[in-house]
Order: C-alpha cells, then structure tokens, then sequence
C-alpha cells in the first residue's frame, strides 16, 4: 500500500507544477499509470482524494491512462506490446525480450485548469 | 500568474511530464554517487516477509565482518528485534521503523546513514520492509538488488510479482535445506523466473547448513572489488 506515498508526491508536484505554470484552479490531473509501474490504479484513486482533502488540489479529478508493457525485440528489433502475464518474451518471435521500453511509468502527464 | 483582471479565464490543459517519483529518484542518484565515491558496496535486500532476509544477513555479515568493514540498516513497521539480532554479528546496524509505512525510500535511508563515515565502510545492506510489492518503486541508491525467494513460498511468487522480479539483478532461493520437505519444484520455479527476468542470475543457499554461502559470498566480494577498483578507495 504504497499509494498513500504516491498520491502524496503527486499531490506536491501537481501544486508546484500548478503554481510554475499559472494555473489557479486545477480541475483534473492527468496521470500516466504503466502496467509494471507496481502501483494499483484503484488504490491511487483513493488516496489521492484523501490526501487532496484541505489541500488547494480538493476537488480535481484524477485522470489515469494506464500504460501497456512494450519490449524491445532485440532479434526483432522492434517495440511490441505485451500482454499479462508479462513473460518477458517477444510476442512474434518468442525469444527473451528483458528490455522494458514502456511500462513503469508513474508520471504526472498534465494538469487541467483554468487561471 | 497569468491573467490580470478582465481577462477571460480559459479552461487549458498543460503538459507536466514528470515522475512521480522524481525525488527520490533524484535522491538516490545523489547517493549512488556517494556510495561510489565512499567506495562502499550497497546491497538492497527485498523479499515477502518470512523468506530469510534476516538470516541470511546476519550469517553474510558475520562472514564478510571478518575480512571487511560492514553494516546494516533494517527496515521494519516496527520493533528494533532485526538490529539486536543483527548486531550480535559484531557490525553496525541501525533499525529504521517506518511505522506504517511499507517501503523504505533514499530519504529514510539517508537519514539512518548520518552517524557514519562511509568511507570507513566496505559494505552496506539495506534490509527492505518485508513486502513484495511496493519496494519495487523505490531506488535506494543500491549497487545491487537481489530479491529472495524461499523454498516454502511454492513456485509461482516470480510470476506473481512481476514488478519486483523485473528490477532485481540477482535472486536468491532460501531455506534450501527444506527443498524435498515442502516439494519445492526447482524446474517450475527457474521456468516462472526466467519468464519475468529472462538471463537473471539466481543462487541457491541455506542459511541454516551453509550449502551455497560461499558462493554468495564471492559474488558480493567480487563486486566490491569491482568497484572499488574503479574508484580506488583511500584507507587511513
């Protein structure tokens, strides 16, 4: 249950991005959620309207686009897309594939507002 | 601000980009670089809890306390029992208890590490909370994460947790001595493994008859003597 500690990093750097950018009024937080990022999509929804509570952010939606596992294929030599459960093999050509290109992101994508 | 009185405020979207977890990834670069430079060789040490992380570190330490200088920080919920334990060793241990926190993170360890000189130390292990899951999202600044996995957790926990598997760079299968006891399959276990983490490389040990210490042992002896060498280290 890491995502307390997420939603309370997003929070801050939301507020600080908000306040670089001149937003005074957040309505919606965009997140970018990888597949092996570890972190539970639902969970983060719950935290982070805990923890936006009493904060200038109290209100704003919590938008997350998951993100899929892509590999690079090395005798490929392409990017593909992966599929649960995640063996690490490419999909065409089912050789090893360690190399995660996409994922694991956690990462505040953009802000929405108005100000 | 943007905006002065009478202007119309529009509705906008702008683009952050930025990790989540870009502090303590910023943190714990900082300390890799310390780390490197103290000539210090930091092991991460993550598992569920109950698979051996604790055994297995106060018999490394009492190995490798003979020949080099090392310590320990521990991370738990709570209690201080890892440290007393873990001291008895003869090594430098401090217990960090994150509360309810599941997961250590570069500022918990940093804060931990200020009593000590680095460069007096050889090694340093950071045994993570016992939680296979959201260790995985937190650098250390560690120059090696080895994930354990004991014989009694059965053969799939690698498929299980793939985030974890994926960000180690060795696997230790514990409490070996229980292989035929609890009907471990080996084959089944290395085939989960090698699905998640194709190439990684895995030991096998038993704390308790010392069956494949010695190879754990010389792996870590070797990548301390591979930095080190790369970045002499001045001893007073």
């Amino acid at each position: 249950m890491h995502e307390v500690s997420i939603a309370q990093n997003l929070v801050e750097l939301a507020l600080q991005a908000a306040s670089e950018k001149g937003i005074r009024v957040v309505t919606a937080v965009h997140v970018r959620l990888g597949a092996l990022s570890g972190v539970a999509r639902d969970v983060l929804e719950f935290a982070f309207d805990v923890v936006v509570e009493g904060t200038p952010l109290a209100g704003a939606k919590l938008v997350i686009e998951e993100v899929p596992v892509k590999v690079f294929c090395q005798h490929c030599g392409e990017e593909r897309p992966l599929a649960e459960p995640f063996r690490m093999r490419c999909p065409a050509c089912a050789r090893p594939a360690e190399k995660v290109v996409a994922g694991r992101e956690i990462e505040l994508h953009a802000l929405e507002g108005a100000g | 601000m943007a905006g002065g009185e009478g202007t119309v405020i529009a509705p906008r979207i702008v683009e952050v980009r930025q990790n989540v977890l870009k502090k303590n990834d910023a943190l714990a670069r900082e300390l890799r670089r310390e780390f490197e430079q103290a000539g210090v060789y930091v092991v991460n040490l993550v598992s569920s809890p109950g698979a051996g992380k604790t055994s297995l570190l106060a018999e490394t330490l009492a190995r490798l306390g003979r020949r080099y200088s090392v310590a320990a920080v521990v991370g738990d919920l709570a209690t201080d029992n890892d440290a007393a334990r873990l001291r008895r060793s003869g090594a430098r241990v401090r217990q960090i208890t994150t509360g309810t926190v599941c997961h250590l993170d570069a500022a918990m360890v940093r804060a931990h590490l200020e009593e000590w000189r680095l460069e007096e130390l050889d090694f340093l292990f950071i045994e993570n909370v016992g939680n296979l899951v959201c260790p995985a999202s937190y650098d250390l600044g560690e120059s090696l994460r080895a994930v354990l996995f004991s014989v009694t957790e059965g053969e799939d926990k690698p498929a299980k947790y793939p985030p974890i598997v994926h960000t180690a760079d060795v696997a230790v299968v514990t409490k070996i001595d229980l292989t035929e006891a609890v009907g471990f399959d080996r084959e089944r276990f290395y085939a989960a493994l090698q699905d998640v983490r194709p190439g990684i490389q895995v030991l096998e040990v038993s704390v308790r008859t010392g069956a494949g210490m010695d190879a754990w042992i010389q792996l870590l002896e070797r990548s301390y003597h591979a930095l080190t060498r790369s970045s002499p280290k001045s001893r007073l």
